[in-house]
């Protein structure tokens, strides 16, 4: 089909051809350009967290249609003891050098009954029931690990530590979660240089309500060390590793969408796997 | 013989291949923008690494002293010395992943699309290769490089460009799927073992990726190599033919699979 040589003078298509042709590429050129033009609109938007606006609309549209199928009782898979993975350390914003341990609490702000935060210390924590689990740990670079957990659920501390509830009716973590203010607020200890704390993630409800979200204090059967995030960090599966913060000093229990370290700089502020 | 014009291309499939091509590039963009923040991915053979992709001087290349300035942006080399990049292609993780995961909706709409219409008009009998075309597709290689001299039967699409067209929309298939493995390994965790697991649907992911690249450019080769006629078909529709050919592609196009 390809092989022809059209000969101009005795082509029969000679009227119609061009006309077809030129209609055509008129559309194609216009296509071109509405491209080109769209691109370049997109990309020019004023920017919402670093991202041009319609496109911080899509990690949103994208934040509902997969928010809406957390399920907070389905588990993320888990693995034996022989599938678990070199450890890797990636970050430790948030988590200054001269930082002293031995006077840590966690301070719990929202909780029901309480108009002003309460404090935990380590043995507060570690006197609910504890849980263990091997998951994956997924970085939102692309790497991933498989390691052992130990900790406390976050829905098991909900229980002992109740949210504010939006009716202001007395609170039901596991019978009534939507009646629950619909966020959580983890930060690292606020500090002189970071009043708020230097590094915080927000989580809706159901995600910190999945059975698998853990306050951890142990990894990999030794209790947890200083890069990873002693005393307590959060370990959430059904999370991007950005959402696993170390050092927690402040749990907030809120009806504001908490601020969010990476959402902040241009990153999706559900980040759920 | 008489030349004639045979519509080729149906309106709906034009418009498929060409909203296809600009999302499919900004999807291997930003795709690589996001694997360039975990570049693991090497051909190691008998554990000899043959072949890294990207060595580090492609992320940010070093612009020589005669390279206009309004084409470069300052940075920092390994020793921390002032210089100037051509561009700079790192840390670029959080761009990646919002044009990603915009532009992934329609590349899976287009596709899901494309696909039923397919279906739907018939067009499928014209594509999907028969057993046949496995041995044929051969012979189009061998005439394609002039190692063949017979004639090839007339169709709308031969043997090669079967195969190849059905393998697009299964690896597009296969992109969507492992695209969503890794997307969502927890909530979606059937998918994700069924490419068993993160790290596997993630080298599927990428592996089909060069193989869109590799399609795109024996694609794009053989479309410069047979000429206007054929590429100008995709964009309005028509091509010219002999009177005999058209007969012949009129009956295929309503009859039976080819």
């Amino acid at each position: 089909m390809s092989e022809l040589n059209i000969d101009a003078s005795s082509n029969p298509l000679k009227p119609i051809e061009p006309k077809i042709s030129r209609r055509s590429f008129v559309w194609a050129a216009g296509y071109m350009a509405s491209v080109y033009g769209g691109v370049k609109w997109l990309s020019s938007r004023h920017q919402v967290d670093g991202i041009p606006w319609p496109l911080r609309k899509g990690l949103e549209f994208n934040e509902g249609f997969w928010g809406d199928a957390v399920n907070p009782d389905k588990p993320a898979r888990t693995y034996s003891a022989d599938r678990i993975t070199a450890t890797r350390l990636n970050e430790t914003i948030g988590m200054v050098d001269d930082y002293d341990l031995a006077s840590w609490k966690l301070s719990v702000e929202g909780v029901h009954g309480h108009d002003s935060p309460i404090e935990l210390t380590i043995d507060d924590i570690k006197a609910l029931p504890s849980f263990e689990m091997i998951t994956e740990f997924c970085c939102i670079e692309g790497w991933s690990m498989i390691q052992r957990w130990k900790g406390v659920r976050l829905r098991d501390f909900m229980e002992k530590y109740p949210p504010s509830t939006v009716s202001g009716a007395a609170p039901d973590v596991q019978g009534k979660p939507a009646d629950l203010v619909p966020y959580v607020g983890l930060t690292t200890p606020p500090t002189d240089d970071a009043p708020e704390g230097g590094y915080y993630v927000g989580l809706d409800m159901p995600s910190a309500r999945h059975v698998q979200t853990m306050l951890c204090y142990e990894m990999n059967g030794e209790p947890l060390s200083v890069e990873h995030g002693a005393p307590l960090r959060l370990v959430i599966p059904v999370k991007y590793g950005i959402k696993n913060i170390k050092r927690i000093g402040r749990v907030i229990y809120t009806d504001r969408k908490p601020r969010d370290y990476w959402a902040e700089q241009g990153y999706d502020w559900f980040a759920g796997l | 013989m008489a030349n004639t014009l045979y519509k080729k291309h149906p309106l709906a499939i034009r418009w498929f291949h060409w909203i296809n091509f600009p999302v499919l590039f900004i999807m291997i963009w930003s795709g690589l923008l996001i694997y360039w923040a975990n570049h693991v991915f090497t051909i190691t053979l008998f554990g000899h690494t043959f072949f890294k992709f990207f060595p580090d001087t492609v992320f940010t290349p070093v612009a020589p002293s005669w390279w206009p300035e309004w084409l470069s942006s300052a940075g920092t080399d390994a020793a921390g010395h002032h210089v100037r990049h051509i561009w700079e292609l790192d840390f670029r993780l959080a761009e990646g992943l919002y044009w990603h995961f915009f532009f992934a909706w329609l590349f899976t709409i287009n596709g899901v699309l494309y696909a039923t219409y397919l279906l739907l008009s018939g067009e499928w009998r014209q594509i999907v290769p028969r057993l046949i075309a496995f041995k044929e597709a051969i012979i189009v290689v061998l005439a394609d490089l002039h190692l063949w001299k017979g004639k090839l039967p007339v169709r709308k699409y031969n043997a090669a460009q079967q195969i190849a067209y059905t393998s697009v929309v299964v690896m597009g298939a296969l992109m969507v799927l492992t695209g969503v493995a890794i997307y969502k390994p927890a909530q979606q965790s059937w998918l994700t073992s069924l490419f068993f697991g993160y790290s596997t649907a993630r080298f599927i992911h990428f592996w089909t990726t060069l193989g869109f690249l590799g399609f795109f450019l024996v694609h794009v080769g053989q479309v410069i190599r047979v000429g206007w006629n054929n590429f100008r078909g995709m964009i309005t529709g028509y091509e010219i033919v002999t009177e005999e050919e058209r007969s012949i592609l009129e009956a295929q196009a309503g009859g039976s699979h080819v």
